[in-house]
């Protein structure tokens, strides 16, 4: 069913009542074309646009839990595309590129505002620093515009100009960045993708691979065995412990990250502001919760939980940027397991295993990167080539020595 | 006036006025907002969150998800305060929030009208056509509509503080399991910690009119919070919300002054507790569930434990006339008890056909109506406000219509589990009180009480007791065994029921969210039936009371819908924080100039009277630039400052740097493993410049080493990376190589380090020295490095170095003698017009030097980038050594170091800007590198850029573009040597 | 989370610096295969979801490196030990 004005209407009109499952809840098929495994935005993403780019619809999405109860449902909501280096700027300028266009390709409202991304700045190497930045992203064709203090006072005059430790000297301002609803972009690739024909199976989860030889001809799940002509694995945070199964070691460790919403709230911040003398955003949900993050508590886990001293660390950050929120009440935080990459940026390649292919190492921003992320690995797995925007992103650049390193510290993910 | 004549914890001697939305009441000190409130008949207290609909009072407690009101005003206003929980003081101000014009009249209750269409999933299937309306049209009005309270537009002026503490028992909840525990841990003698979020200890004690030990509860309760209070080793934390828990430790809030109109003098207005406990009893209690009905969120419809906890404890009638609505004997409890207290009771409505016969005989007793097999369909109210003025009742097949202004009602109630599902723990459901009881707890917590599913008072007392005693006998201290009190325990039957088929009107699952039974079921049809999806698609348990009301109903609906049990259809767990946590009390003091602690230099007092303008650099305040009165800008003043060091002499503090003591044979070994060039064959009395890698290639620090004696070095490393390369070092000494025999020591908090540079520096220098100390070139060489005394017996070391390019010592003295050793310079100076200098003026003096720093050693750049290459040595195996090979950081085609000026002399460099070739389009496949460092230099008259470009040391005298969008700028760029003056090196030489 | 620091005793883990898997040694470096074990070394973990040796410096205490064997499932510390053995 096609969501419509008429839609609405008539179900407005029947008590709710006309309503069809958003996806089927599918059972596993004995054999795919393609089984992605992870029903995170990552996978859904994979299938949707293997069955829409590709005409590849023969395609499982495995998922051991519930669709979106990963990383997807985990994050701080932020879509921007304003990367330093050149293997990763375009790679996420694209990406916003197909947020921009969502709702329209998956007929599902996700909720993509894009009400500005705010970098600040507090020191003049900072600045240059960002000044460096904001030209990479003019030149792979994004937008973006360096503020001075006037700038951002302009845009937040609550923020701590008057007595901070760190003045705010300025900020690099993305106006296409913002936020979309985590929730809806899961759901709504899923029901983009079911209605072309992708199977999603939920509680099923990997226990092995089925090979022959070298190769990788499908899994072992819960559920039974699955063939496939190829096997995507889009697992954040498990990448290592499936990768295993198939006796791959990853460069990769998985860390903690919290994230943190406040009660609800009239309109107070209307886009995405980051501090610059810590590690701290936050933006307001159109529900009106301010929606905040940090560092990742730094030590490798994968328990979904995290601990005081971060929390009290991103509390501190977000009082020296905007004092008003002292009475403002934190009402929910959780943890979500990230793979840490060992340069802090993404892989998207083939593995040493013929047949199965490697999506991971997203960090703590891989829900930006939703859109393209599908998109290339779809088109990795649909014609085995590298798409455009994501050729630095190989398994094989640490051996090689063409690292992604944003942030320049080295292998060292709890850094990143 | 609802106020009893009689009865309630509430002083009735100490009056307290406050408002309400303008309007002036009066409570009385031990009421809350709420109870205070009611007791004013005010029953319309706010409008819900997405149909405006108006709502009251549903609890006494931190569950409340419809009694949110904007407490105090300006910047101390709190949205979202719970009027249940917040403590009544004189003259508090509160209005109620997400309404307009009025309370009352609110022109978004149309929502409601429309509601049919918005229901759950609404605004994922439109607001999509036309594309882009969204942010422009959609999304600011649903903004607008959204939210709750308004957040004070100005900064918090409160203050908040941290603090640890460190218990053997930890017991949460002060209830009758909570008082019973704590009272057996410490008399046993443990330390113990009792925290309760109340005002007043007790719990449900103070609520219940039942006796222990022949005492009303809550005397009795009173006497043991006496004794506690009388033993040493306990402590009883009041107002103190344990809110997570975490590793190790616990997380709490202590509202110090909350209950107050502001915080006393010196006061915090909160106290966030870390403590560290090694045993904990968990005593949370239990919250009322409510039933799902046609109206039920009238003003009026609340839980019964609260109408029970108003009159016993409050001396409040929450109505006239109360009905009571309940599948369970506890609620039956609340209705005697407000028959005793004077309030009418118009029906007890139970939907069992059968109650145990106590129950009936003192429903007679009292002469109370009893309705078995009954159930309320729906409710009618006032046309405005909608208070409840009565219930429809089925019953038998029979319809009625019962006249009252309060409905009790009681669906059961839920264990307190929180805080046991925050290392993941998941409740597992017990049939037999139709709840969720706790299933894995974090490490040493157990739970005690109605917390873990115990209900009866006798049982509840002997839990607390033997838990209390047990974590105490954990830890090896002696319990002795309490002496229970005598108690009756009441009847706690109860038979699941969730919520009324064929009622009228919307019935709330979730009331703050406005999620209905109607919404559970589109979440069905849809397919969003795991109870993560139900969650978050009808966005049911995510309001501020964070599901405490809604969560087992709504799931109990789904599980009624896709015919499984409620086992199979699971449940969510509960995350931190138990309740809502003021983000000023996590921040703590860290905020404005506390925001971080603030370093200062040994000279920060001599840089001030001169009149420094200091900038922040990393943790440090540094002198910026030293402006003379007649100055008109800082680059004037930095001018002024670098050609004082090249015409003649300056001095600048460089404390910053990270100092590194290496002593013992093998330190030359080891250094010759740190750094990539040789540091084993140095000479005593000499120092060298060297570059670090990490062990992934890419450079770390750089700095000067020095070797004092044989088995004696100090390094120096950069500002910014004096902590990374300490830990570094040690992680080499003490995990690559323990064999080396080597100690590192830190030293750079000990030595305060002054930077003396110009042709004039010796001559300065000359004058504080002790003799026979000689400081001409032969005798302390370029790189020369001794041990000497200054300032007649300081201890000095002094190194012959240069970052300037020009002749140059820096001089280190013990940290208390920096000051010192400043004035002493500028006074030997006085005659050379000796200049002190910023770190503006250390920047332009080493950019002209051509002189890498942090700009370049961006941690993405190799030795060889930076034009550095060469100092590798080939004879010997070094961090980074192996890596550093691999063809991505050997490719010749890297952006490396070279320098840069404007074609046209006039114009100025931008640090940032990116380079392309001439005529080539502005895009990413032509960029070839970027400028990291400008200055304008006083000696060649121009800005001045270092950079990395592609090949760039094989195009020097070629012109590229340096683009600069974001500020405008796109300038033709010569390239050229990184050294700007003095490329030979031989001023630094003389 | 607090880390038993077998000199100072259990402190907070804030005191600590963290750096990851304590399980990788330093290879030979005049190994032929010398690239590709520094690459091994430096880059690929076994990150398991379990127990986990790992490197926590003391920074703000004894300035020791000790390897702390913890559970990444509960965080729970099982044993700790300085670089080198216990002292």
């Amino acid at each position: 069913m096609r969501y419509s004005f008429l839609s609405i209407l008539k179900n407005g009109l029947s008590g709710q009542s006309g309503w069809k499952p958003a996806w089927r809840d599918a059972a596993p098929k004995p054999a795919y074309d393609v089984v992605i495994v992870g029903g995170g935005g990552h996978g859904l993403a994979t299938a949707f646009y293997l069955a829409s780019e590709h005409g590849i619809r023969n395609v499982a999405v495995i998922e051991k839990g519930y669709i979106g109860s990963g990383n997807a449902g985990r994050n701080t909501t932020i879509i921007r595309s304003n990367y330093l280096l050149p293997g990763n700027e375009p790679f996420y300028e694209w990406s916003m590129k197909l947020w921009e266009g969502l709702e329209q390709a998956v007929n599902y409202n996700a909720m993509v505002s894009q009400r500005g991304v705010l970098n600040l700045y507090h020191s003049d190497a900072q600045r240059d620093a960002f000044a460096r930045r904001g030209n990479s992203m003019r030149l792979a064709g994004a937008d973006s515009e360096l503020l001075d203090t006037e700038g951002v006072r302009a845009m937040y005059p609550f923020l701590d100009f008057d007595n901070a430790r760190f003045p705010i000297r300025g900020g690099l301002l993305q106006r296409r960045g913002g936020t979309a609803r985590h929730d809806a972009v899961v759901w709504g690739y899923a029901r983009a993708a079911d209605q072309l024909g992708v199977d999603i199976v939920q509680n099923c989860e990997v226990t092995g691979f089925l090979t022959e030889g070298d190769a990788i001809i499908g899994v072992e799940t819960s559920r039974g065995p699955i063939r496939a002509g190829k096997v995507g694995l889009a697992v954040a945070g498990s990448s290592s412990r499936v990768a295993k199964h198939a006796g791959l070691r990853l460069p990769m460790e998985s860390h903690v990250l919290q994230a943190f919403v406040s009660e609800g709230l009239k309109p107070m911040i209307d886009g995405v502001v980051t501090f610059g003398a810590g590690h701290f955003y936050i933006s307001q949900s159109d529900k009106g919760g301010l929606v905040f993050g940090g560092d990742i508590d730094g030590y490798n886990s994968y328990a979904q939980r995290g601990n005081l001293p971060v929390v009290e660390d991103v509390a501190e950050s977000g009082m020296a940027l905007m004092p008003r929120i002292g009475r403002l009440r934190l009402l929910r935080m959780w943890g979500g397991v990230m793979d840490m990459s060992m340069d802090g940026s993404p892989i998207i390649d083939r593995t040493p295993r013929p047949g199965l292919y490697l999506n991971s190492g997203w960090c703590y921003g891989g829900f930006k990167a939703t859109p393209a992320s599908g998109w290339c690995f779809a088109h990795l797995l649909a014609t085995d080539r590298d798409h455009a925007t994501a050729t630095a992103f190989k398994l094989d650049r640490f051996r090689t020595g063409h690292l992604i390193d944003e942030k320049g510290v080295g292998a060292q993910p709890n850094l990143h | 006036m609802s106020r009893l004549a009689t009865g309630g914890l509430v002083d009735r001697a100490r009056p307290l006025s406050f408002t309400f939305d303008g309007v002036s009441y009066s409570g009385l000190a031990g009421d809350t907002l709420a109870s205070a409130l009611l007791a004013n008949d005010v029953r319309l207290v706010g409008r819900s969150f997405k149909y405006h609909r108006p709502r009251g009072i549903l609890s006494a407690g931190p569950e409340e998800p419809n009694a949110l009101v904007e407490l105090r005003t300006g910047a101390r206003r709190e949205p979202n305060t719970r009027a249940t929980v917040a403590e009544l003081f004189d003259g508090l101000e509160a209005s109620s929030q997400n309404r307009w014009p009025s309370l009352k009249l609110d022109a978004l209750s149309v929502n409601g009208l429309v509601s049919p269409f918005l229901g759950a999933g609404f605004y994922y299937k439109t607001f999509m056509w036309p594309a882009g309306f969204w942010e422009k049209l959609y999304e600011p009005v649903i903004r607008r509509a959204a939210g709750l309270g308004h957040a004070a537009a100005e900064a918090d002026p409160d203050h908040y503080e941290k603090a640890n503490a460190f218990c053997d028992v930890l017991v949460i909840g002060a209830g009758p399991a909570g008082l019973m525990a704590a009272l057996a841990a410490g008399r046993a003698g443990a330390r113990v910690i009792l925290a309760d979020e109340d005002f007043l200890p007790g719990g449900r004690l103070n609520a219940e009119a039942v006796e222990i030990g022949g005492k009303a509860a809550s005397d009795w309760a009173a006497g043991i919070v006496a004794e506690l209070s009388s033993l040493p080793n306990v402590r009883i934390m009041t107002r103190t919300t344990v809110f997570g828990v975490y590793d190790d430790e616990y997380g709490a809030v202590e509202r110090v002054g909350d209950h107050l109109p502001v915080p006393a003098p010196f006061q915090p207005r909160q106290r966030l507790w870390r403590i560290a406990a090694k045993r904990t009893v968990l005593a949370a209690g239990a919250t009322e569930r409510p039933i799902v009905f046609g109206g039920n969120d009238r003003p009026g419809v609340m839980l019964a434990g609260a109408a029970r906890s108003y009159a016993n404890r409050y001396g409040v009638a929450v109505g006239s006339t109360v009905a009571v609505f309940a599948n369970n004997d506890g609620a039956w409890a609340s209705a005697f008890d407000l028959a005793a207290a004077g309030v009418a009771v118009a029906a007890i409505i139970d939907i069992r056909r059968e109650v145990a016969p106590s129950l009936m005989a003192q429903a007679k007793a009292r002469d109370l109506r009893t309705i078995l097999d009954g159930q309320v369909t729906g409710t009618a109210g006032r046309l405005v406000g909608g208070e409840l003025t009565g219930i429809s009742v089925r019953a038998n097949g029979r319809n009625e219509t019962l006249a009252c202004d309060a409905l009790a009602m009681s669906g059961g109630w839920s264990p307190n589990v929180h805080l046991t599902c925050h290392h993941r723990g998941r409740p597992v459901w017990d049939a037999s009180i139709a709840a969720f009881v706790p299933g894995g707890t974090p490490p040493d917590m157990t739970v005690a009480g109605a917390a873990r599913g115990t209900f009866a008072l006798s049982g509840i007392l002997t839990e607390g007791a033997r838990l209390g005693a047990e974590a105490a006998g954990d830890l090896g201290f002696t319990a002795a065994a309490l002496d229970l009190p005598a108690t009756k325990d009441t009847p706690a039957a109860i038979t699941a029921f969730w919520q009324v088929h064929g009622s009228k009107g919307p019935a709330f699952v979730d009331q703050q969210n406005d999620v209905t039974a109607k919404d559970v079921g589109i979440a069905h049809k849809e397919g969003f039936r795991s109870v993560e999806h139900l969650k978050r698609y009808t966005t049911l348990g995510m309001a501020t009371d964070q599901g405490r009301t809604s969560n087992v109903a709504g799931l109990a609906i789904m599980a009624e819908l896709s015919g499984a049990g409620i086992i199979e259809t699971g449940t969510t767990i509960f995350r931190p924080p138990y309740t809502p946590v003021a983000l000023g009390a996590l921040g703590g003091h860290h905020r404005g100039k506390d925001f971080r602690p603030t370093r200062l230099t040994p000279t920060h007092g001599w840089a001030e009277e001169r009149g420094a303008v200091f900038i922040e650099t990393g943790p440090w305040l540094r002198a910026q630039y030293f402006p003379r009165p007649g100055e008109s800008d800082w680059l004037e003043t930095v001018n002024r400052e670098v050609k004082a060091v090249r015409a003649s002499v300056g001095l600048i503090d460089v404390s910053t740097f990270g100092k590194i003591d290496l002593q013992g044979p093998d330190a030359g070994t080891f250094l010759d493993r740190v750094y990539i060039n040789g540091f084993a064959k140095l000479a005593v009395g000499k120092a060298r410049y060297g570059v670090m890698l990490r062990e992934d290639g890419i450079v770390m620090d750089d700095g000067t080493t020095a070797r004092l004696a044989d088995d004696h070095y100090v390094m120096t490393t950069t500002t910014a990376n004096a902590g990374k390369v300490y830990q570094h070092l040690e992680f080499c000494l003490q995990v690559l190589w323990p064999e080396l025999d080597v100690t590192l020591a830190s030293i750079s908090e000990q030595w305060a380090q002054i930077a003396l540079a110009g042709p004039r520096s010796r001559e300065v220098l000359a004058k504080i020295v002790d003799a026979p100390l000689d400081v001409s070139n032969e005798g302390l060489p370029f790189m020369g490095a001794v041990e000497a005394t200054v300032m007649g017996g300081v201890a000095a070391r002094i190194f012959r170095l240069s970052f300037s390019g020009e002749l140059g010592y820096e001089i280190a003295v013990p940290a208390r003698q920096g000051e010192a050793l400043a004035r002493a310079l500028m006074a030997a100076g006085e005659a050379f017009g000796i200049t002190p200098y910023g770190t503006e003026a250390l920047g332009v003096l080493r950019i002209e030097k051509g002189h890498v720093s942090g700009n370049e050693l961006s941690g993405q750049t190799t030795a060889g980038d930076l034009g550095l290459g060469r100092m590798a040595s080939t004879k010997k195996d070094y961090i980074g050594r192996v890596l550093a090979a691999r063809p991505g950081l050997a490719d010749p085609d890297r952006p490396t170091f070279v320098g840069f000026r404007p074609v046209d002399g006039a114009q100025r460099l931008r640090a940032g800007a990116h380079f392309l070739p001439l005529g080539a389009p502005a895009d990413l496949a032509h960029d070839e590198g970027y400028m990291t460092s400008v200055a304008f230099s006083p000696h060649l008259a121009q800005w001045i850029g270092l950079g990395l470009l592609k090949n760039g040391p094989a195009r020097i005298g070629e012109r590229v573009r340096a683009y600069d969008p974001v500020r405008g700028g796109d300038i033709e760029v010569e390239i050229c040597s990184p050294a700007f003056i003095d490329p030979e090196g031989s001023r630094q030489r003389v | 989370m607090r880390i038993p620091c077998p000199y100072c005793g259990a402190r907070d883990s804030a005191e600590f610096a963290y750096l990851g898997d304590a399980t990788p040694t330093r290879p030979d470096p005049e190994a032929p295969d010398a690239q590709d074990a520094f690459h091994d070394y430096v880059y690929l973990r076994d990150n398991p979801a379990g127990a986990h040796a790992e490197w926590w410096y003391h920074a703000a205490g004894c300035r020791r490196w000790v390897k702390v064997e913890r559970d990444t499932l509960t965080h729970v510390v099982s044993q700790a030990q300085f670089a080198g053995g216990a002292e």
